[in-house]
């Protein structure tokens, strides 16, 4: 058989580093040789900022269609996407700090303090840290239930990062708002989930008190 | 028989990047980045309906014609590094033809300059309308080599060829009641992609409107530019005519200008309407002064050079130019006219 559910995973897997990781390596190439239009700094930021967020929605996609379709091995795939929208977000950040702000640390501390948009997209970019950093089976095993109660995260990075990118454009907000309604539609899939998730940390509150 | 074996290092002719898709790199990483970046809402906007992935050229830059003017160079700001002509006819702000910064050298290339017709009227004596071959022989050209401050915290250096707006209010004859003039922008939205599609135009109000205070307007940096490195201007950087202001922010540099105005009252601009807290009326380069979502205290320099080009310096007070022009901001606090 060459359509085993196994030859199917590898397969989607091959497609995923290929789209995610070609583009990246191409991506640099230009810009270290001053051929990405004249501010390279820009583009490099920009694409690997959209690129994120791209595929952060994607990897909110995979669950809803795997239930949909009845599609269950499709969730195999959710952690290498999940590890590209990390590195996506990673090179993000480092193009900023090493090639906007050529590595002025407190002008970049500074900035993280000052500007609400960076403020969040920081934000947002921790909790992605928390995530990848616990992706590896052997602590997703040790973490037990709070892996699940610390990855269902992913929602709430997915808001933060709508936020970051309408609140750091000039004027154009057809594209933000354009990714503010896919994140609110990927959310909606879990409204349940999110609405217990909700609850269960007022009910602690009140039982605290 | 001739058995030929080639050595390793010898090029197959598929190991050859044809030249199409070579000039189609940028957009073919985008393309790549299905993932990464393509697909959602990428950021190409395709120039052509149908245009398949190789069959346009990167640059149109060639189609537009631009001829080279008779001018007195500027020999007093020669050690100024300036920005590749490449560099600064493709990285512009000139959202009449897209937002983004490669959109308008790729979508104003068929722009129509000529016939053009500049008028410049309100409280003067002797209103004029400029036609296009007015433009770059009423008065002597001449160049200057200026730095131009992005508000986005990018920094170029332009040598630019035109002449002073006080030349030219001048022939206006500008009345006592001339406190402010009010530039604006051709409104053409056949000819300005920009100003018909919402997503496009990044949604500002068109057409865009600048203004000057008139002692600003007749300072002799303010220059109206007809041209940039020997040649008159191509259209994304506001062919046939421009404002140059140099040291204010890029946005008040008003392009393309059909109408300059002597009026009464400070007049409504732009980026002011839309955004009063990020953008000022005066918008002078101040360092002290951030835009409320970045400093303002350092920019980077876009000469050559890719990504480890080190080019952040520290923004200068008036852009540099605080000699020639600070005293006529003496009595007012900086900070709250910004």
């Amino acid at each position: 058989m060459l359509f085993t559910t196994s030859n199917k995973i590898l397969l989607l897997k091959v497609v995923i580093h290929l789209s995610a990781f070609l583009p990246l390596l191409s991506l640099y190439y230009l810009a270290f040789n001053d051929q990405l239009g004249a501010d390279p700094v820009q583009e490099v930021i920009h694409f690997t900022g959209i690129g994120a967020f791209n595929l952060l929605l994607v990897t909110l996609t995979v669950s809803p269609i795997a239930k949909i379709f009845k599609l269950g091995y499709l969730l195999q795939v959710r952690r290498l996407l999940g590890l590209y929208t990390f590195s996506y977000a990673f090179m993000h950040l480092v193009n900023f700090l090493a090639f906007d702000l050529q590595l002025a640390w407190s002008l970049f501390f500074n900035e993280i303090v000052k500007r609400p948009y960076i403020t969040i997209g920081m934000i947002a970019f921790v909790f992605l840290t928390a995530l990848a950093v616990t992706s590896l089976n052997s602590i997703k095993r040790k973490m037990g239930k709070s892996w699940q109660r610390l990855h269902n995260y992913s929602y709430f990075i997915a808001i933060l990062v709508s936020v970051h990118f309408y609140w750091s454009v000039k004027s154009e907000i057809i594209s933000p708002l354009f990714y503010m309604l896919l994140t609110i539609v990927l959310l909606a899939f879990r409204y349940k989930k999110i609405k217990e998730l909700i609850l269960s940390m007022f009910v602690k509150k009140i039982r605290s008190k | 028989m001739l058995i030929k074996i080639p050595s390793k290092s010898t090029l197959k002719t598929s190991d050859i990047t044809d030249e199409s898709v070579y000039l189609q790199r940028r957009q073919l990483i985008k393309s790549m980045g299905f993932l990464g970046a393509g697909a959602l809402l990428g950021s190409t906007v395709s120039t052509k309906a149908n245009a398949g992935f190789f069959d346009s050229k990167d640059s149109d830059t060639a189609s537009f014609k631009t001829t080279p003017l008779n001018f007195k160079a500027d020999n007093d700001n020669l050690s100024l590094i300036k920005t590749p002509e490449q560099k600064v006819i493709s990285h512009n702000n000139f959202y009449e033809f897209g937002a983004q910064k490669n959109q308008p050298a790729e979508l104003s290339q068929n722009f129509k300059v000529n016939p053009w017709q500049l008028t410049i009227s309100g409280e003067c004596d002797s209103p004029i309308t400029l036609d296009y071959d007015d433009l770059t022989t009423m008065f002597a050209l001449e160049e200057r080599i200026y730095r131009l401050r992005c508000v986005e915290a990018w920094s170029m250096v332009v040598p630019w060829i035109g002449f002073s707006l006080a030349d030219l209010l001048k022939k206006v004859a500008p009345n006592s009641s001339a406190k402010y003039v009010l530039f604006e922008t051709l409104h053409d939205p056949e000819q300005m992609p920009g100003q018909s599609n919402r997503r496009l135009g990044g949604g500002i109000a068109y057409p865009y409107v600048e203004g000057l205070r008139i002692d600003e307007a007749m300072n002799p940096l303010s220059l109206m530019s007809v041209g940039l490195y020997g040649k008159t201007l191509p259209p994304q950087n506001g062919a046939p005519i421009r404002l140059v202001v140099p040291w204010k922010y890029g946005f008040k540099s008003i392009k393309s200008v059909v109408s300059i105005k002597l009026v009464r009252e400070k007049p409504q601009t732009t980026w002011n309407k839309l955004a009063a807290n990020e953008y000022g009326f005066y918008a002078n380069v101040n360092p002290a002064h951030d835009h409320p979502r970045w400093s303002q205290a350092s920019e980077r320099r876009i000469t050559s050079g890719g990504l480890f080009a080190k080019n952040r310096i520290e923004t200068l007070p008036f852009n540099g130019y605080g000699e020639q022009v600070a005293h006529m901001y003496k009595n007012m606090d900086l900070t709250k006219y910004y």
